[in-house]
C-alpha cells in the first residue's frame, strides 16, 4: 500500500509537470462545449422542450469525453513506463508487482476528477443551474467516478498491449465519437432508424440520460440501473483484460 | 552458503516455438564480473529477465544467493538489482528524485543522504536537480546504474549497459562497472561487443545457439583455440582509437 502511494506521488509529479498534457485534456472537451452551445445549441433547441437550458442538456456528454480524454493520457503514461523499462524496475525490487499499476489507475481517476471539475466550472460560467440536492449530486459524484474507473481499466489495455505511442492513444477516438452518436447533444427522435436503434442502445445513452436527469428533476428513474450495468459490465471486461495483459506484457 | 552468488542449471524458455533456452547451465562466484556473451536474440535478456523473477523459464532452476527465483522471489529481489538494456530512468524527475524514489520504494529511511552519496560517486552533483531528460546519453546510463546501487543489492545485473552509446560515453560506464566490483558486488553482465567484455569481466561466457558453448577466464578462452601462430604485421590503429585521439585533441585545443 505504502509503495503503491510512493509511485502515486511520483505520477503526479509528471502530470503537474507537463500542465500541456493536462491541459489540453481539459481544451479539447471545454472546445467542444462552446462549440456545441454557441455553435449547434440555437439549432438544437427547437427539437427540444420548451424551458430546456442547453448548456445542462449538453454536458453531461461533455463529462463523457472529457473523462475518455484523460484516459487516453493513462494509456500514454503506461505505455512509456513499459518502452523505458520502468515496469521492470519496479518490478525487479521488492515492491508488490501491481503496486505500479494500481498507481497508474490511481493517478488516472484522480486526473480525471480534477479535469471533470474543470469542466462543471466552465459550464457554470456558460450558464449551467441546477437544482439537484445532495443526494442527486453524491449519485452524479459516483457515477463520474465509476465511469472515470472503467474507462481507465480500458485504457489500461491499449497502454500495455499496443506497439506504438499512436497506437496506445488511438484507442480513445470511438470513445469521443460515441457520445456524438447518442442523446448526449441532440434528441434520438429526429435520427434515421438504424442510427437511432444505435444511439438508444449503446452505454452512453443511459449514463448522459442519468446524470441529466439526476442534475435536472433528479428523477433518474430505472436509467440509472442501466447505466450503472453498462459501467460494470465495461469496467469488469475491461479488468479483466488489463491484468491479463499486464500479466503477459510487464 | 555456497560461494556462488548465482547458480543456474539446465535453464530452459521458449517463445511460442521459439526456443530461446535450450539448456543452460552457470556460475557466478561473490565479487566477480561475469560477461554473458552473445549475439542479439541469443537470449542475454532472457536469462537477466529470469534471473530478476520478471520471467518465469520452463524448466531448470535459478538461485541468487541460494533464493529460487520461482519459490522464493520475494527474497530474490531484496539481493538483485537490474539495469535493463534501455536506461530505466524517469525523464520527468530530477536525477536526486530517481534516486530517492529507488531508496523510499526499498524502505531506507535517509534517502537523503543515501542520494547525495551516490550523486557525488557518479559525478551527478551539478546536473542533480535538473531533469533527467536532459541528461546525456552517458550521464542516464550513470545515474541508471547509481539507482541500481540503492540499497547496496548483493548482485547487479547490467544488461548491455553501453548499448547505444558513443564511445567516450562508452568509456565512461566501463569506468563506473570497474570501480563497481571493487566494493565486492557481484555483476552480470551481457554485452555483445567482444572489447567489453574483454575490458571489464574476469570470467566470460558464451551464449548461442540456447546453451552457453564456452566459459572462463579470457585467457581460457584463448587456449581453446589453436596456437597463436607469429606474423609480423603492422599495427593500424583502429577507428575507435582515431575517433578518441582526436577528440581527446580538440578537447585540449578548447581548453587553451
Amino acid at each position: 500500500m505504502k509503495k503503491t502511494f510512493i509511485l502515486f506521488g511520483r505520477l503526479m509529479k509528471h502530470i503537474l509537470r507537463s500542465p500541456d498534457t493536462i491541459l489540453s485534456a481539459m481544451v479539447q472537451p471545454i472546445g467542444m462545449m462552446l462549440m456545441f452551445v454557441y455553435v449547434f445549441g440555437g439549432a438544437v433547441k427547437s427539437s427540444l422542450p420548451d424551458g430546456v437550458n442547453y448548456v445542462n442538456y449538453q454536458l453531461p456528454g461533455i463529462l463523457v469525453i472529457a473523462a475518455a480524454y484523460n484516459t487516453s493520457y493513462t494509456a500514454f503514461r503506461m505505455f512509456s513506463d513499459k518502452e523505458k523499462g520502468i515496469f521492470n524496475r519496479f518490478n525487479s525490487m521488492p515492491v508488490n508487482r501491481f503496486s505500479a499499476l494500481w498507481a497508474h489507475v490511481l493517478v488516472s481517476v484522480v486526473s480525471s476528477i480534477f479535469t471533470l471539475l474543470m469542466v462543471f466550472a466552465v459550464a457554470l460560467i456558460m450558464g449551467f443551474r441546477s437544482g439537484a440536492g445532495i443526494v442527486e449530486w453524491l449519485s452524479v459524484t459516483g457515477i463520474l467516478v465509476v465511469m472515470s474507473l472503467a474507462l481507465t481499466w480500458l485504457a489500461v489495455i491499449p497502454g500495455l498491449v499496443a506497439r506504438t505511442i499512436e497506437g496506445a492513444s488511438f484507442f480513445m477516438f470511438p470513445l469521443i465519437f460515441l457520445p456524438m452518436v447518442s442523446s448526449a447533444f441532440a434528441p434520438t427522435e429526429t435520427m434515421p432508424k438504424g442510427l437511432r436503434i444505435f444511439a438508444e442502445n449503446q452505454p452512453v445513452t443511459p449514463i448522459v440520460e442519468t446524470i441529466r436527469a439526476l442534475l435536472s428533476d433528479g428523477q433518474a428513474g430505472s436509467e440509472i440501473w442501466l447505466a450503472l450495468a453498462w459501467l460494470a459490465g465495461i469496467m469488469a471486461v475491461s479488468w479483466f483484460f488489463a491484468l491479463l495483459a499486464y500479466k503477459h506484457r510487464v | 552458503m555456497s560461494e556462488a552468488a548465482v547458480k543456474i542449471k539446465g535453464l530452459k524458455k521458449s517463445f511460442k516455438d521459439n526456443e530461446v533456452l535450450k539448456s543452460v547451465d552457470l556460475e557466478i562466484r561473490k565479487g566477480e564480473i561475469f560477461a554473458l556473451l552473445g549475439s542479439n536474440g541469443a537470449g542475454k535478456t532472457t536469462i537477466v529477465n529470469i534471473l530478476s523473477t520478471l520471467m518465469k523459464p520452463d524448466g531448470g532452476s535459478a538461485e541468487i544467493c541460494g533464493f529460487d527465483v520461482i519459490r522464493n522471489p520475494e527474497k530474490v529481489r531484496r539481493h538483485i538489482s537490474l539495469t535493463g538494456q534501455f536506461a530505466a530512468v524517469d525523464g520527468i524527475l530530477t536525477g536526486r528524485e530517481n534516486i530517492v524514489l529507488m531508496a523510499k520504494l526499498r524502505g531506507i529511511k535517509n534517502s537523503a543522504e543515501v542520494a547525495d552519496s551516490l550523486l557525488e560517486r557518479f559525478s551527478l552533483t551539478e546536473a542533480a536537480d535538473k531533469r533527467a531528460a536532459i541528461y546525456s546519453g552517458g550521464m542516464t546510463r550513470r545515474l541508471d546504474i547509481a539507482m541500481s546501487l540503492v540499497g547496496n543489492p548483493d548482485v547487479i545485473f547490467l544488461d548491455e549497459p553501453t548499448t547505444g552509446l558513443d564511445p567516450e560515453a562508452r568509456i565512461e560506464v566501463w569506468k563506473t562497472v570497474k570501480e563497481l566490483s571493487k566494493n565486492g558486488t557481484t555483476i552480470l553482465l551481457t554485452t555483445q561487443y567482444l572489447e567489453e567484455a574483454e575490458q571489464l569481466a574476469g570470467r566470460i561466457a558464451i551464449l548461442h545457439g540456447g546453451g552457453i558453448i564456452a566459459s572462463g577466464t579470457l585467457g581460457e578462452l584463448k587456449k581453446l583455440f589453436p596456437p597463436a601462430k607469429k606474423e609480423y604485421i603492422e599495427k593500424q590503429p583502429t577507428l575507435e582509437e582515431i575517433f578518441l585521439s582526436i577528440i581527446g585533441a580538440k578537447k585540449e585545443d578548447d581548453s587553451l
